[in-house]
C-alpha cells in the first residue's frame, strides 16, 4: 500500500550535503582527479564499464569518484547514464581475431603458434603487500621486446581444422537486445552472451565455481585468453560504407570443455564463451564456464539441476542494478505495509488468545 | 556512392585514423579551421558493440560505447563527416574539418601536416605496447633427465 507522506526535504537536503563532505574526505589531502582514477584505478573502471555496459572510461572513473568507490553504486550511475543516450546504431561483429594482444595464452596448447604472451598480469606474483607502493618513487618503465608482425592465430582454429572441436558457424542474425525487450525465457544464447557479459562479477564468478565443485560440471580448459586492443567498426549510411569509430579493450576466453558425441557424430570438444570490456580476465573465463553450463541443452546433457543450468536463475540475478534496487528498495519507508502487518498480527494473538481462555473455561 | 574503391579505402583510413587519435593531439596539430556550415551538429549517442558467439559463431551484442557525430560542409563545398568514440564535441568537429578538408585543394598539405604525424603517433604507440608484449613471451625450456 502507498500513502503519500510529506516531509524530510530538509532532513534529506542536510544528508545529501554531508555526503559531498564525506566523498571529498579531509582536505588537507590531495583531490582525486577523473584523470588519475582512470588510469591508476584502470581494472575499477573496466568492471565499471563492463556491468554498466557502456564503455567510457572517463565516465566511468567519475562515476567511481561520485559513487566513493561503490563500484555497484557507480555502475548504477553509469546505467542510469546509458538510457539518455541516443541509439545510432550497431558496430560490425567485432574482430577479435584481428586484436593487437597485450596477453595472449593458452593453458591446453604450449607451444602454441604466437606464443605465451603473458602480459601486465598478477599471475605469479607473490600477493605480498608492496609497500614500496606507499612511498613516492620514480614512474617504473616496462621491458621491450621485438614483437612479431600480424594478427595472433586463434587456437581454436587449430582444433577445428582436425574436426575435434565443435564448430561456431558464422551468421548475419541481428541479434536479440535485452536493454530494448524484456528478458523472456528461454533465452537465446545471443541474449544469454549479453546478459552474462553485464552480470556481476561476483555473481558469475560464484555460478563458475559451482561448476567446477560440481554443480553441473563440465570440465572446462582454458583454450585461450587474450586481452587487447579491437577497433570497432560501424556502417555509415549517409557515406555508403563502413568506418573505425574507435578502438577498445576487451578480454576474451575460450573454453575447450567435455567432449560429446553420439552414435551419429563422433565425440568432438564443446566450447564455451566469455567477451568482456576492459583487462577483466576473471570475469571472461566465469562467464566461458557460465555460458558453456548454460547450453547443456542445445548439446543434449541431462539437467542435473545444477543452478548453473539455470538460465533463468542465472540471468535474473545477475544484473546487480536489479538485484540491489529491489533490496535496497526495503529499507526505504514502508510504514503503512507495517502497520497493517503490525495490526493484523495483533488481531491473530488477540483471538488466539481469546481461544486458549475458552479453551481452559 | 560512385567514388573509386581506393578512394573509399583512402578516405575508411583517415577516418579511421582521426576517430582513434587523442583529442588534444588532433587539436594540436589542427590547422587554422576554415568557414563550415553544419549539417548536423556534434551530437553525442551510443553504439550498440557486437560480438561473435565463440569468437566466429552468431552475433550477439556485447554492450553500447559513447560515440559523437556530426557533419558540414566548407565554404569551398567539401562536406566532412565524424563519429568519433566518447563525448568530445571539439574531437568530432576537428575529424569532420579535416574529413572534409582532405577532399579539397589542400589534401597533400593536410595529409602532412595532420594524418602523417597522427599516424605516426598510432604507430608508435601501438608498437610500445607490442614491444611490452613481446618481452613478456614465454620461453619454454625442457630440462633434461639425468640418466645413469
Amino acid at each position: 500500500m502507498y500513502v503519500a507522506v510529506k516531509g524530510g526535504e530538509r532532513a534529506i537536503d542536510a544528508a545529501h550535503d554531508w555526503l559531498a563532505e564525506e566523498r571529498r574526505g579531509d582536505p588537507a589531502i590531495p583531490e582525486l582527479s577523473i584523470a588519475q582514477i582512470r588510469e591508476q584505478m584502470a581494472l575499477a573502471v573496466n568492471r565499471v564499464m563492463a556491468e554498466g555496459s557502456l564503455y567510457d572510461p572517463d565516465l566511468a572513473a567519475l562515476a567511481i569518484k561520485q559513487a566513493r568507490g561503490d563500484l555497484i553504486e557507480a555502475i548504477f550511475l553509469i546505467r542510469a547514464y546509458r538510457t539518455t543516450l541516443p541509439r545510432f546504431g550497431a558496430s560490425k561483429p567485432l574482430d577479435t581475431a584481428a586484436m593487437r594482444c597485450d596477453r595472449r595464452i593458452s593453458a591446453t596448447f604450449k607451444d602454441a603458434p604466437g606464443g605465451q604472451v603473458l602480459g601486465p598480469t598478477f599471475d605469479y606474483t607473490h600477493r605480498l603487500l608492496d609497500f614500496a607502493l606507499a612511498a613516492e618513487g620514480e614512474a617504473p618503465v616496462a621491458r621491450q621486446g621485438d614483437p612479431v608482425a600480424g594478427d595472433t592465430p586463434r587456437i581454436m582454429d587449430f582444433l577445428n581444422a582436425d574436426g575435434l572441436i565443435q564448430q561456431e558457424p558464422p551468421s548475419d542474425d541481428t541479434p536479440a537486445d535485452l536493454t530494448r525487450e524484456p528478458l523472456e525465457f528461454p533465452a537465446g544464447r545471443d541474449l544469454r552472451l549479453q546478459a552474462l557479459s553485464r552480470s556481476d562479477e561476483g555473481f558469475v564468478l560464484g555460478m563458475a565455481y559451482s561448476t567446477q565443485r560440481g554443480y553441473g560440471r563440465n570440465h572446462p580448459f582454458v583454450g585461450e585468453l587474450r586481452i587487447g586492443a579491437v577497433e570497432v567498426v560501424m556502417d555509415i549510411p549517409e557515406l555508403g560504407f563502413d568506418i573505425c569509430i574507435g578502438e577498445v579493450t576487451l578480454t576474451e576466453c575460450e573454453t575447450v570443455n567435455q567432449f560429446t558425441g553420439s552414435k551419429s557424430e563422433p565425440a568432438q570438444f564443446t566450447r564455451g564463451y566469455g567477451l568482456v570490456f576492459g583487462q577483466s580476465e576473471r570475469k571472461a573465463i566465469s562467464m566461458a564456464l557460465v555460458d558453456r553450463a548454460l547450453r547443456w541443452d542445445e548439446l543434449g546433457e541431462e539437467d542435473v539441476g545444477a543452478p548453473a543450468q539455470d538460465a533463468e536463475f542465472v540471468l535474473a540475478h545477475g544484473d546487480n542494478i536489479q538485484a540491489t534496487g529491489f533490496l535496497e528498495h526495503i529499507k526505504l519507508p514502508h510504514y503503512v505495509d507495517f502497520q497493517s502487518e503490525l495490526e493484523l498480527v495483533r488481531r491473530m494473538r488477540r483471538e488466539a488468545m481469546g481461544e486458549m481462555k475458552e479453551a481452559a473455561q | 556512392m560512385g567514388t573509386d574503391m581506393t578512394e573509399t579505402a583512402e578516405r575508411q583510413s583517415w577516418m579511421g585514423l582521426l576517430a582513434r587519435a587523442p583529442a588534444e593531439r588532433l587539436a594540436a596539430l589542427m590547422p587554422q579551421a576554415p568557414e563550415f556550415d553544419w549539417l548536423r551538429v556534434p551530437e553525442i549517442g551510443g553504439v550498440m558493440m557486437r560480438g561473435r558467439a565463440g569468437g566466429t559463431g552468431a552475433p550477439f551484442n556485447l554492450g553500447e560505447m559513447t560515440v559523437t557525430r556530426c557533419a558540414l560542409r566548407l565554404g569551398s563545398g567539401e562536406v566532412g563527416h565524424a563519429c568519433v568514440m566518447g563525448r568530445d564535441k571539439a574531437h568530432a568537429q576537428r575529424a569532420a574539418l579535416v574529413d572534409a578538408l582532405m577532399q579539397g585543394a589542400t589534401a597533400a598539405a593536410i595529409r602532412a601536416q595532420v594524418l602523417d604525424p597522427l599516424a605516426q603517433d598510432e604507430d608508435a604507440r601501438r608498437s610500445a605496447r607490442a614491444a611490452r608484449a613481446a618481452a613478456t613471451k614465454v620461453d619454454f625450456f625442457t630440462m633434461v633427465r639425468g640418466e645413469a
